[in-house]
Parts: structure tokens; C-alpha cells; sequence
């Protein structure tokens, strides 16, 4: 059994134990590189299909090449496709820096689809090597009922023994890739020959390691073009992932607040 | 900010890491611990340093920040990422880093040592391989030195390096290290643990970390780097015996896939194998997957695989598959070691959730054997067992479960339990009571010669379980006899089992405890849901007063469970008192009697309610033969065959 193979066992029984112990859960699929795997290794954990909704929380301003994706694949993979739209920028904690208020929109959007839909677990794809809030997390993380984490108060979690019952009204957050890496990610996007959208490869010198709104993320400096080249790329770079992430920069904790409130 | 270094090849849940070039390096997942402000933070900002695995800038970066806000640079900031964490001080909640020593892949798990967060560092620790405990040279060994030290011995962590940290405080003493070294020896070793090496370091400067420098000349041991690259990867899981617990049975399509992790041993198709704790005997058909199914291949420890048996057999989550010839035990009762981080104190006689992998049981503390406070390490009195404090404990089961001692499989011989749906305490099998079930590898069910869709286009109708309960003398037996005929003149098959009767013969040997009338309940759900698996209708009248065993009839018998509730009021039945059991319990000659007192649990969730003190019984009838319709246990019409098989 190699890395790969224990990495995918291990997310595998995480989404098994969130189907059979949660009522009502959905798949956040932000069409990027990780909710991509999340989706494949669905569908391994449940023999072909995914049983239950892939949930995207629309700003409305991603790349028009992700939106190709999200209708081509949503098809494709016959998911079960929800797609929710965010509220206006006005309508968000006007404290935040610029691009955190942005993305702050993603989290009311969240949580008016939560509101909707009654979902008691969500499953994101978030990894503990993107960020240093993100490697405090537990795989089945819960939330008060605002969708809030209170990093000080978290459940004990041990032997892949989980806490799944929210209280009611509250949802949990399941993290079936949390230990993974970026180089995990690409590698096993190769091995399987998952779709992905170009936009990571590079053109003209750049390329996105991570992809968000359009008008906050920026391309980095890179010449690989092709998964290959990612991953020569990452053993290399010491440029963390992120780094074409506005949000993440604008002041010391800006993230760490957008993730208590609720942000993924 | 990027914690973890891109190029470290990532951790694993044990074992190896795979190289691209084909070798593997072992991996060791390990764990600091230690008293608050003994240097974890620094000694971990200090290593990640000292083996290159830092990110590029991070250090500059760092240190900038400490000189904008006026303060001297620390290797603990590297740690600290959190804004409260700086704020306060100290490290909140578990963070994994990797990092690599010559031959070794090394997965720290960052755990905190500050009292408050115990249960964090019990999270951490309880999946290490090996553990290094933190002693200032300066304060010696304190409280929170040996609650670490026994919690890693609890937790079955047997590799454990002692480091001696800021030796620069003491003048690098000799005589200093010695004492503290002989102190925290005798201590571990009191516990059954050897330390693998006791290392004197300054963490902040980097003496005794990676390199033996000349302050520390007289010591001749391992840095802190050698002794993690000597440290030993877990067993090999692979090696034990099958234990396959079953997360869930998916039924998408045509295949009945018994879905689950391997937690140790290996799988294949044709494997003979023992579904625990029910006993039952099968074969392994096939193993799905997907894209493309089914493996051929052996499938090992790690796997989360699904699996086909050559036979229809009930199994349900929590259900552990085990090669025949090496099954877990099965039981109701067993000692554990626990650790309990509740605000409130567990207790003799509490009621709590067990969960054993997916296994979840009812439990009752039957006895608290120890109560330890691992920072005293004095027994207190064996009452209850406060927060943050350890214990053993015996353990029954509502439930049987089939487990092993942690010594003999790690992965199966844990448990947690839960309170109010939160892991309030986890702990280890210590000993298991096995059940009055031998190791089953003689049993082999024999299948009945018809499908059940044969009969099922004979009688018209499914197999069921009709199951009535409600007081002594509601009706339960009248309208059961009156369904009975019904069904039969219209040409099905009902059979009718009625508690007293049997009671008669297959329970004559149980009274009228709890635990007898459960186990009375459960011998009539496993008769009626053989007579429902052979397309019969299997009409139980059985008082049935407790919710807990009606619901385990319910489990056993699955989807063709039907329950109805005679509802008929107390005062109604007593009147009525058909067999004189009233008239004798209220005299005092009848025990345990069921109907005078409040011993009865009606039901919350029945298929029908059913009140014969207003309905005739003609009219009852028709509405259980309604319910049992819209409910696709009777055809209306003959079926197309096809569509039941």
C-alpha cells in the first residue's frame, strides 16, 4: 500500500463515517483542485456515486473557465448539483480588510444555504499544510449554531473516533482531506487522471496554485505547464500555496477572524 | 502562513513512506510533551530548523515581526501561528509537522502542555509511536512532568526520550542533569517505561538538538535528532489477525457491499469468514471497488475496501468481520483503562455510550476499580473518576460487541465513550469477558432449499415480523390469534408466537430480571426474524415492556419489522384480568409483574396503535391487514416474480 493508496483509505472511511452517522450532509464543491479529489474519492467510498448533494456557494465572480467545469462535470458525474448565490458585498462585516470582506460574502452564503437546505454536516475540503488556523482543525469539526468555530472549545478526537452530533440546528464541518498535502493533491489528480481546470497549468510564465474570486487571486510565477511539472515545481518552490491569496495577507489574523466566523 | 514544508514526504497513518524511487523510509509519528514553559514550542521551532525544513523566509519573517513589536526573537513563534496563541502564551490545540532525520520520516504531533488542555494532548498522543517528555533543567521535574509521563504509559506509548532542556541555566551542570536524569528514570521505570535516552539540550541555543557541542562535552549519549532516528515504527498491522469492522452495508444497485476499513490482517475474495459477534459463518464472494471492480488482489491493513459474501446474511454497522479460525471475543462485559476529561466525574452505576470502532453499546459502569490523578499519582478513593484523571474500570454492555485486548490488537482494543454525543473519555480493553459463545468456527448456516420469493408467490405476501406488546391482558394474544386466522384463510403463512408459550419451552430456563426478560425478547425476535427470513409472517404477542429490548427485536429483525402497540388502558386490562395476574400481584404473589407499577415503556415509534377497549377485534384485525398492506408486506395482486428476487 503506498502514500497514496493510506491517504485515500483514510479519507475513504472518514466519508463513510460521515454518511452513516449524519442525517443530511452535502459535498462543498468550490470546483478547485481539492473538492475535485473530494468528489473522486466519493465516489470510491461509495462504489460509483456520490449519495449525496455537491453544494457550490456561487459568488458569481469565479473564472469562466471554472463555471465550464461545474457544468460540464456536474453532468458527467451525475451529481446531485446545488448551487447557491452569495449576499451582496453591503451585507458584510464592513471591519474586515478589503479582500476578507470579499470573501466573507462566501460565508454568508454558507450559511443562508445551511438555513435552506437543513444540511447537518458539510463536507469541505480543506487541508492542514495551507495554513496555520487550518492545522489546528479536527476532522469533524463543530459548529455553533452562527456556523462559528470556537478553536478553544473543540472536542477531543482520537483513534478516527469523531463527534458527529451537532446540537440542534448546529452542523459539523467534515474535513475528509485534512492530511493531505498540496504534492498529495497533484499526485493523485495524475495517478487517477482526475479533470482539472487549465487554469492551474502555467501560460506566459504564471499560473494559479489556488484558484478563488477572480478579483482576489492573483497567478504565480511558474513555468510548469504541465502535473508533472507542478510537482517538480512544489518540491522545489518554498512559496507557500496561498501566497496568491489576497485575503491571507492583508493583516496578521484577517484569516484566523474569517475562519471563527465561519469561513472555510 | 505555510507551517509545513512541501517538499517533507507526508504522514501516513502508520508504517512506511513510499519513495518515488521505490525505497521506503520507516515513519514514526512522535509526540512532546511536557510542564508548561519547559521549552516543547522552542525545542520543535529549534528541530524543524536544525533538519532544513523550514520554509524559505519564514525565519526572517518571524523574526521581523518580533522586532516590530519590540521583543526577542523566539523559536517558539515558529509554533505559535494562532493570534490568541501569541496573545496568551502557550500552544492551544494539536498541530502535525513533519520533518526527517537520517532514516526517518518523522510525523511530530505538536501537543500543549498547559493543564487546561490535557485533553488535546491525549489527542495527540494517543496515535504516537514514541514520545519526548520535556524537563527544565532549571525547575526539575514537576506536576505536569509526571502526569505526561504516566499519561504516555496509559496510552501504550512504550518509546520514550527524556530531554533536559535549557542547560544553559544551570551552567550546563553535570551534577544538575544526573539528578533530574535518576528522577524521571526512577519515575518511568515505576510505570513499566524505559526511557530510550535522556539528553541534555539547550533548545533555545541548539546544544544536544542536532549536534553534541562542547557545554555539554561530558555528555556522550544521542542528541535529540540521533534518538528520534533510532526510534521504532509500530508493528506491522498487517501481520495481526483479519478485524474488518463494518461501517455500513451500501445497497446502490444490485450488489449488497459491506463496507469498511481493515484495521489489521488481510483480506480476498474466497476468504472463509466470521461475522462477529452474531457468529455467522460466509465466504467472501467478491471485493468491490471502483472504477473498476472487482480486486483480485489480497487487500491489507489501511484498506477501506467493500466486500460481497456468497450468502444473505444480516449485517449491520458496528459488526466485526474476522477470519474464522481467529475471531475476536464476544462479549458483555469488560475492564478497561480510560482517561475521562468530563467536567463530571464518572461514576459507579452511569449510564454511558461506549463506542468500539463503529460499535456503539449502552453501557454501565459496573465498578470503578481504580482512580488515579496522574499529576499526584495517588489513588484516590475508588469512587468516581474526576476530569483529567485516569482509571480502570469494569464496563457492561447492553449490547454484545466483539473486541480484543489492546495488547493484542491495538487498533480493535480501544474505545471512547461519549456523554450527550461528545467523546467525554477514551481508554483501552484491558480484559474481555467472553460470552458464553465458543469461537464459532464449527457453525455453518444452512440455507433453506426455497428462495424466498418462492413463497413469497405462494402465500402473497413478504416475510414479517408482526411484533404486538402492551400490558398484561391489553388484547395481544386475541387479535394476534384473530390475525393469524385472518392471514391463513387468505392463504399465507403466519405462525404465531406467543411470549407465554414460549416461555414454556425454548425460555424455560429464564426468570424475570432485566436481563432475562432481555434476553427472553431476544431469543423471540431471532425465532420470528428466521420464520420472516423464510417468507412467513412471525406474529409475536409478547408484553415486551422494556423500549431498549424491542428495540434490539427491531435491529435483529431489520426491515421486516413491524410494530404494533396495544394500547388499551391499564385500568381496562386490570378489569379484564383474563389469566388472574392482576388479582395476584396486587396480593403480592406475583413478582415482577408487568402493569401494576410504571414498568412499562410504550412505544414512541409503532407501525399502529391499537386501543381494544374501543375497537372490536373484528375491526383491529382490519387495520393491522391494512397496515401490513401499505407497508408491502401483503400483494394486493401477484407480483412479477423478477422484482423480488
Amino acid at each position: 500500500m503506498d502514500h497514496l493508496d493510506q491517504l485515500e483509505a483514510q479519507s475513504i472511511f472518514i466519508f463513510r463515517d460521515a454518511f452513516a452517522r449524519l442525517k443530511k450532509i452535502a459535498l462543498l464543491w468550490s470546483l478547485g483542485k481539492d473538492s475535485n479529489v473530494m468528489i473522486w474519492l466519493a465516489r470510491k467510498a461509495f462504489f460509483g456515486r456520490m449519495p449525496f448533494p455537491a453544494l457550490h456557494v456561487d459568488t458569481g465572480k469565479k473564472f469562466p473557465e471554472m463555471y465550464r467545469f461545474r457544468d460540464h462535470y456536474g453532468k458527467e458525474w451525475e451529481l446531485d448539483l446545488r448551487v447557491e448565490p452569495c449576499p451582496p458585498i453591503d451585507a458584510v462585516d464592513p471591519t474586515l480588510p478589503p479582500a476578507a470582506r470579499s470573501a466573507a460574502r462566501k460565508t454568508e452564503g454558507l450559511k443562508m444555504a445551511l438555513a435552506k437546505f437543513g444540511f447537518d454536516g458539510l463536507i469541505a475540503g480543506i487541508r492542514r499544510d495551507e495554513e496555520a488556523t487550518r492545522a489546528k482543525e479536527r476532522v469533524f469539526s463543530p459548529r455553533g449554531l452562527e456556523g462559528n468555530w470556537d478553536v478553544r472549545d473543540q472536542p477531543p478526537e482520537f483513534w478516527d473516533h469523531f463527534n458527529a452530533s451537532p446540537p440542534q440546528g448546529a452542523h459539523l464541518r467534515i474535513h475528509p482531506i485534512l492530511h493531505w498535502t498540496e504534492a498529495d493533491i497533484w499526485a493523485y489528480t495524475k495517478r487517477e487522471n482526475i479533470p482539472i481546470i487549465p487554469l492551474y497549468l502555467a501560460k506566459d510564465g504564471k499560473r494559479y496554485r489556488s484558484l478563488g474570486d477572480q478579483d482576489i487571486t492573483n497567478p504565480v510565477a511558474s513555468t510548469a505547464s504541465t502535473i508533472d511539472e507542478i510537482l517538480v515545481e512544489l518540491e522545489q518552490t518554498k512559496v507557500p500555496e496561498r501566497a496568491g491569496r489576497a485575503l491571507d495577507h492583508e493583516t496578521e489574523d484577517a484569516f484566523e477572524r474569517l475562519r471563527v466566523a465561519g469561513y472555510l | 502562513m505555510n507551517m509545513i514544508v512541501t517538499s517533507a514526504t507526508p504522514a501516513t497513518p502508520n508504517g512506511t513512506t513510499s519513495m518515488p524511487n521505490g525505497t521506503t523510509r520507516p515513519q514514526v509519528r512522535i509526540v512532546i510533551v511536557g510542564h508548561v514553559d519547559h521549552g516543547k514550542s522552542t525545542l520543535v521551532g529549534r528541530l524543524l530548523h536544525e533538519t532544513g525544513s523550514l520554509p524559505e523566509g519564514k525565519l526572517e519573517m518571524l523574526k521581523a515581526v518580533s522586532a516590530r513589536r519590540g521583543m526577542p526573537f523566539e523559536w517558539s513563534f515558529l509554533l505559535d501561528a494562532l493570534q490568541t496563541e501569541r496573545d496568551q502564551g502557550i500552544t492551544i490545540d494539536t498541530t502535525q509537522i513533519r520533518f526527517r532525520t537520517n532514516s526517518r520520516d518523522i510525523v511530530l504531533i505538536d501537543a500543549p502542555g498547559h493543564a487546561e488542555f490535557l485533553r488535546n494532548m491525549i489527542t495527540g498522543a494517543s496515535q504516537a509511536d514514541g514520545a519526548v517528555l520535556i524537563i527544565d533543567a532549571l525547575e526539575g521535574v514537576r506536576d505536569q512532568t509526571r502526569r505526561h509521563g504516566y499519561l504516555l504509559h496509559l496510552l501504550g506509548v512504550k518509546q520514550v526520550a527524556i530531554v533536559v532542556n535549557k542547560m544553559d541555566r544551570v551552567d550546563f551542570s553535570a551534577d544538575r542533569f544526573k539528578e533530574i536524569s535518576d528522577e524521571i528514570s526512577a519515575h518511568l521505570k515505576g510505570l513499566g517505561v524505559t526511557p530510550t535516552a535522556v539528553i541534555p539540550i539547550s533548545a533555545r541555543d541548539g546544544d544536544g538538538v542536532a549536534e553534541r557541542t562542547d557545554r555539554i562535552g561530558w555528555y556522550k549519549g544521542p542528541t535529540v535528532v540521533e534518538a528520534l532516528d533510532r526510534l521504532e515504527p509500530a508493528r506491522p498491522l498487517e501481520a495481526l489477525a483479519l478485524r474488518l469492522p463494518v461501517q455500513a452495508i451500501y445497497k446502490f444497485d444490485d450488489r449488497r457491499i459491506v463496507a469498511g476499513r481493515i484495521e489489521s490482517g488481510s483480506l480476498k475474495a474466497g476468504d472463509e469468514i466470521v461475522i462477529m459477534p452474531a457468529g455467522k459463518i460466509a465466504r467472501i464472494k467478491t471485493v468491490e471497488s471502483w472504477p473498476v471492480t472487482p480486486v483480485a488482489t489480497r487487500q491489507g491493513a489501511g484498506r477501506s475496501v467493500g466486500i460481497t459474501l456468497d450468502r444473505e446474511l444480516f449485517v449491520e454497522r458496528g459488526d466485526i468481520i474476522a477470519h474464522a479460525d481467529a475471531a475476536p471475543r464476544e462479549t458483555r462485559r469488560l475492564r478497561a483503562r480510560i482517561f475521562w476529561l468530563h467536567d463530571k466525574p464518572l461514576a459507579k452505576g452511569d449510564q454511558l455510550l461506549v463506542r468500539c470502532g463503529p460499535k456503539e453499546s449502552r453501557a454501565t459502569v459496573v465498578a470503578i476499580e481504580k482512580a488515579v490523578d496522574p499529576g499526584e499519582l495517588e489513588s484516590s478513593e475508588n469512587k468516581a473518576i474526576g476530569r483529567n484523571h485516569v482509571g480502570e474500570i469494569d464496563i457492561s454492555l447492553s449490547n454484545p460487541i466483539a473486541t480484543d485486548p489492546y495488547t493484542e490488537n491495538p487498533r480493535t482494543g480501544r474505545l471512547v465513550i461519549e456523554v450527550s454525543g461528545r467523546i467525554a473519555g477514551g481508554g483501552l480493553v484491558l480484559s474481555v469477558d467472553a460470552g458464553q459463545r465458543a469461537v464459532p468456527v464449527d457453525i455453518v448456516p444452512v440455507e433453506s432449499a426455497l428462495r424466498p420469493d418462492e413463497r413469497s408467490a405462494r402465500y402473497q405476501h413478504n416475510g414479517a415480523v408482526v411484533w404486538l406488546t402492551g400490558l398484561p391482558a391489553s388484547g395481544k394474544s386475541t387479535l394476534a390469534k384473530a390475525l393469524e386466522r385472518r392471514l391463513f384463510t387468505d392463504g399465507g403463512s403466519p405462525i404465531l408466537l406467543d411470549g407465554d408459550t414460549l416461555r414454556a419451552g425454548l425460555n424455560g430456563d429464564l426468570g424475570f430480571s432485566a436481563a432475562d426478560r432481555s434476553e427472553n425478547i431476544r431469543r423471540l425476535a431471532e425465532v420470528a426474524t428466521h420464520l420472516a427470513r423464510n417468507g412467513h409472517i412471525a406474529i409475536v404477542a409478547a408484553v415486551s415492556p422494556a423500549r431498549e429490548d424491542r428495540a434490539t427485536a427491531r435491529r435483529i429483525a431489520d426491515t421486516t419489522f413491524r410494530e404494533i402497540y396495544v394500547a388499551t388502558p391499564a385500568e381496562v386490562c386490570e378489569s379484564r384480568d383474563p389469566k388472574g395476574h392482576y388479582a395476584k400481584a396486587r396480593s403480592g404473589a406475583l413478582q415482577s409483574f408487568t402493569g401494576i407499577g410504571n414498568d412499562y415503556q410504550p412505544p414512541q415509534g409503532a407501525e399502529l396503535t391499537i386501543d381494544t377497549s374501543t375497537r372490536s377485534v373484528a375491526d383491529a384485525t382490519d387495520a393491522i391487514e391494512q397496515m401490513l398492506k401499505a407497508s408491502g408486506v401483503l400483494f394486493d395482486e401477484v407480483v412479477d416474480l423478477a422484482a423480488n428476487i
